[in-house]
């Protein structure tokens, strides 16, 4: 039961550490044939326009948007919430446009409108949100999509069947709860286990 | 903890995790809002926005200040992936006018007159306590050569590897050589690694180059010159990104370092008249 994590570019070994410490095997992807066999799928923070790019020229987005359709279970945060999208604002190319929302690109601005925020992301309480040129999450374009994270008045963590996006960065804190809460959802973490290194929300 | 010192922590970690979101990625030097496009959409993670181009600045001779506000502006206006500037060594007052500018990340460098970068472990350390997020282990900029850069990598690596042998006696006695505090070298021993991102840079003109720093233990690459003195940067600088992303793919190498045109042509290390690296030391 392998995940994969996106490693074409940016946070990607943050994310391969969590998951490593949840005790969950995980393989870099970063060509198409790495895709095989995965049972879900992390895309991590970094830059999208770089992302984008090379999931194009390395052939993965197609065969990877196909996965995803087919109910591959993912993960997206920061640049991986806008690989996501159905729909960028202000005219940005789309990449996988699997989840139903639009996002605007930097919608803080740049690295001096970056912060730090603490909210409750689903049942979790307190959660700490490392928001870093970060997204925002403008319009829910399907009603089954579920609001999982709201921060200010901005929308910031989402969940539309198997997929999850988030604006910031769950792999930049000490809290796996949310990587924990994305692998239960795939049945791919026992419900009844208790996670190792989990530091419960207070 | 009060809310300003809280504040300074968190804004620390911001630029510490912005840095981690550039890793796996090329930072391209432009001169140009056209150079930045370009940059952009060859897959550059960030761009550095400066007047001249290490290899002119060479050439030019002359003291090499921070880029004129304007120029830099016409770079952020043009593209949407981090801006990043440099200032002299030291010059506080350049960096705040670049903060001012709303600069994602302010490079204090080596290449404009004495400048924030490394060539060992006791460099690279007191760098990241005088707060810098991001360390740059330099080679010599504006050659073309990367012998330096791959020399500094292998000399920071082979010191982190010595520090996590050591006892804790002897790392006293190593943060006092180093003129470093004990507590950010007991990272560097439990870690393995550098409490920040560590790219290489200098003298990267090839898509081999930029892997052969990947697989030195780079988190990514700087290019400056190495680009836009090529016959043909936008295909170079493609092939360095994809470089970069497949450091150990040796197929992927070389596809794409196939019909590159001319590369910069390059000053060996024995013929430098002016040797940047030592500046700001």
């Amino acid at each position: 039961m392998t995940i994969g994590v996106l490693a074409l570019q940016g946070a990607f070994r943050e994310h391969a550490a969590v998951l490593g410490r949840l005790g969950v095997p995980v393989r870099e992807v970063r060509r198409k044939e790495d895709l095989q066999g995965i049972r879900g799928i992390v895309l991590p923070g970094g830059e999208s326009t770089v992302q984008g790019k090379l999931l194009r020229d390395f052939g993965i987005l197609d065969p990877l948007r196909d996965l995803i359709s087919g109910g591959l279970p993912v993960m997206g945060t920061c640049a991986g919430l806008i690989l996501l999208a159905r729909e960028i604002g202000t005219g940005g190319e789309r990449h996988l446009g699997t989840l139903p929302v639009r996002v605007l690109r930097n919608i803080y601005g740049r690295q001096l409108g970056s912060f730090v925020s603490e909210g409750r992301v689903g049942k979790l309480e307190n959660f700490r949100e490392v928001f870093i040129r970060a997204p925002g999450i403008t319009e829910i374009l399907d009603p089954e999509t579920e609001v999982l994270a709201v921060t200010g008045d901005r929308i910031t963590g989402v969940r539309f069947r198997n997929q999850f996006g988030f604006a910031f960065h769950p792999e930049l804190t000490d809290n796996f709860g949310l990587h924990l809460m994305f692998l239960r959802s795939a049945g791919l973490f026992p419900e009844s286990e208790t996670a190792p290194n989990v530091r419960q929300a207070a | 903890m009060t809310e300003s010192t809280q504040q300074e922590k968190n804004q620390t970690e911001l630029n510490r995790g912005l840095a981690e979101m550039l890793k796996g990625g090329v930072i391209m030097d432009v001169t140009t809002p056209e150079q930045a496009k370009i940059a952009e959409a060859a897959g550059a993670c960030a761009v550095m926005a400066l007047e001249r181009i290490p290899a002119d600045i060479r050439a030019a001779g002359g003291v090499s200040r921070m880029s004129d506000p304007a120029m830099i502006r016409g770079i952020q206006d043009a593209v949407s992936i981090p801006v990043m500037a440099k200032c002299r060594i030291g010059h506080f007052v350049e960096a705040q006018i670049l903060e001012a500018a709303d600069i994602d990340y302010i490079d204090e460098s080596e290449v404009l007159s004495p400048a924030d970068d490394a060539r060992n472990l006791g460099e690279a350390l007191r760098r990241i306590s005088e707060g810098a997020s991001m360390i740059r282990t330099k080679g010599e900029p504006g050659t073309g050569d990367v012998i330096q850069a791959v020399r500094h990598l292998r000399k920071i690596n082979a010191e982190i590897r010595r520090v996590t042998t050591l006892s804790d006696d002897e790392l006293y006695e190593e943060s006092k050589s180093l003129g470093v505090s004990l507590e950010l070298l007991s990272l560097v021993r439990q870690n393995g690694r550098l409490p920040v991102v560590n790219f290489g840079a200098g003298g990267v003109a090839t898509p081999a180059d930029a892997a052969l720093l990947m697989q030195l233990g780079a988190d990514g690459v700087f290019v400056g010159s190495g680009i836009f003195k090529s016959g043909d940067p936008e295909k170079r600088a493609r092939a360095i990104v994809a470089a970069v992303t497949n450091y150990r793919d040796p197929k992927i190498l070389l596809e794409v370092s196939r019909d590159l045109g001319a590369a910069m042509v390059g000053i060996n290390e024995d013929e430098i008249s002016l040797i940047m690296e030592e500046r700001g030391v």
